[in-house]
């Protein structure tokens, strides 16, 4: 298992990345984290002809945290994301999903952005982004434009790049004021991809459910984005518990609106099974964490 | 066309490296091959196993997924480089003896940096933690039961060292 011969590329400014990579065309292909693309090289399931490397490139490895958002530069780490406090304190949804995200030395070379990028349908930044209405910063030799998650995500591990352009930073705004988020997933093996995952988030006004949305992993060929309000508004908040909210039949609700496919780890049927309970219980969480007297969670490991 | 080569210096251990390579050379190989380094073990070579892990500028990370290249100019410590320089033994390799922590000891380089970086940053996991801590690396002799004994014992004997 040895990747196929490529052309290296190792820019140091953003310009000159931009400028190879609008050379190269088709044939180029950015390297950032590489934990989804180097195995891919491996298994010699593609070969690229010519590699950007923009790790050395200075300026975008950076978090940027304010009131209203996170920002991530393409080649911050997952791990930084996920231990970064002040991204934590503006968007929860990061570090919840982040934890989940293969394995923590995996997550110290992977990138958050690349894995954006890569648009797997099992990864859970694919969902983070699409529940927060996140985008994209797409940038090129000719100028940048910002894409929004549910145009960027295009069809299993294909998002809207187009050739000569690369994500330089994705930025995920906070949630409205009385919002909680969970994320939540079932794996064959800890660290392996989820069979089906929940992203969830919960905004609680006046000691009631006023809003419910959802976004899964591994269930479609996108992150699939579904509003659930119908099915548990006005469910009543107190003192961290929520009763009168019907998470079950926002489980179901959820169900009717998925068509997962079987493959060699689930059958179609297990995994619609799983959105209706992880749904239930992802939506619980939420709502638990949107309540006032909710203390934050802490970090599990390290 | 020939294959494009590049030069790449490597802090090893300590020990500055300096060597050709092709492009594709990926770090484990480097390590083995060019520095001469066979403690890092190379078992699935797409970053499911941990036997690669090493340790870049003091993070975990796997080596099968680094080109050499990207790692120009790195600090790395490979197993070879946990050990004091009398040969003293880390307390993560003092542990594995202790606890009985490995059988064939082909995952073993893996499981010990990334356990010595782990405790650098947590002195006292749990054993949720300690599970946490292993959880991406292969064994398949031990059952891990002993290696999370000595994740804990690691802990102490680092503990008692200061």
């Amino acid at each position: 298992m040895k990747p196929p011969a490529f052309t290296y590329h190792a820019p140091e400014s953003l310009d000159e990345a931009l400028g190879v990579l609008a050379e190269v065309g088709e044939d180029g292909k950015v390297l950032a984290g590489g934990q989804s693309l180097v195995p891919i090289l491996n298994m010699r399931l593609a070969a690229p002809a010519h590699l950007v490397d923009i790790n050395r490139v200075a300026g975008l490895s950076t978090v940027d945290t304010n009131d209203t958002s996170v920002t991530v530069g393409a080649t911050a780490r997952h791990t930084d994301v996920e231990l970064d406090d002040a991204a934590y304190g503006v968007q929860p949804l990061l570090r919840q999903a982040l934890r989940l995200v293969a394995h923590p030395v995996i997550r110290n070379r992977g990138t958050t952005v690349g894995s954006l990028a890569h648009a797997d349908p099992a990864g859970e930044m694919t969902a983070v982004l699409a529940l927060t209405r996140g985008s994209v910063r797409i940038t090129s030799g000719s100028g940048s434009r910002n894409v929004d998650a549910t145009d960027f995500f295009v069809g299993p591990l294909e998002c809207c790049l187009r050739a000569g352009e690369m994500v330089e930073s994705a930025t995920f705004p906070a949630f409205p004021a009385g919002t909680g988020s969970a994320f939540i997933e079932v794996a064959r093996r800890h660290g392996d991809y989820a069979l089906c995952g929940v992203a969830a988030a919960v905004t609680v006004l006046d000691g009631a459910v006023s809003a419910a949305r959802a976004a899964y992993i591994s269930v479609g060929p996108t992150p699939l984005l579904v509003d659930l309000t119908d099915a548990v508004a006005g469910g009543a908040v107190s003192g961290g518990a929520v009763s009168g909210a019907d998470w079950a039949a926002a489980g179901r609700l959820a169900q009717s609106q998925v068509s997962p496919e079987a493959d060699i780890h689930s059958t179609a049927s297990y995994r619609r099974h799983l959105v209706g309970v992880l749904t239930a219980r992802a939506l619980a969480e939420a709502a638990a964490a949107a309540a006032p007297t909710h203390s934050l969670p802490l970090r599990r490991s390290g | 066309m020939s294959e494009q080569h590049r030069s790449v210096t490597l802090t090893v251990n300590g020990r500055t490296h300096q060597f050709d390579v092709p492009v594709r050379r990926l770090l484990s190989d480097a390590i083995r091959h060019d520095v001469g380094l066979t403690g890092t073990h190379v078992g699935c070579e797409h970053g499911v196993c941990g036997a690669c892990t090493v340790l870049m500028d003091g993070r975990p990370v796997r080596s099968c997924l680094l080109f050499a290249v990207s790692a120009d100019g790195a600090a790395i410590t490979t197993v070879e480089g946990l050990a004091a320089a009398d040969g003293t033994r880390h307390p993560v390799q003092q542990a594995f003896t202790e606890c009985h922590a490995l059988q064939c000891g082909f995952c073993t380089p893996g499981f010990l940096t990334t356990i010595a970086a782990a405790l650098e940053d947590n002195s006292h996991p749990s054993e949720e933690q300690a599970e946490e801590i292993i959880s991406g690396n292969l064994c398949r002799c031990t059952g891990y039961q002993n290696i999370k004994a000595a994740v804990l014992r690691a802990a102490e004997l680092k503990r008692a060292a200061g």
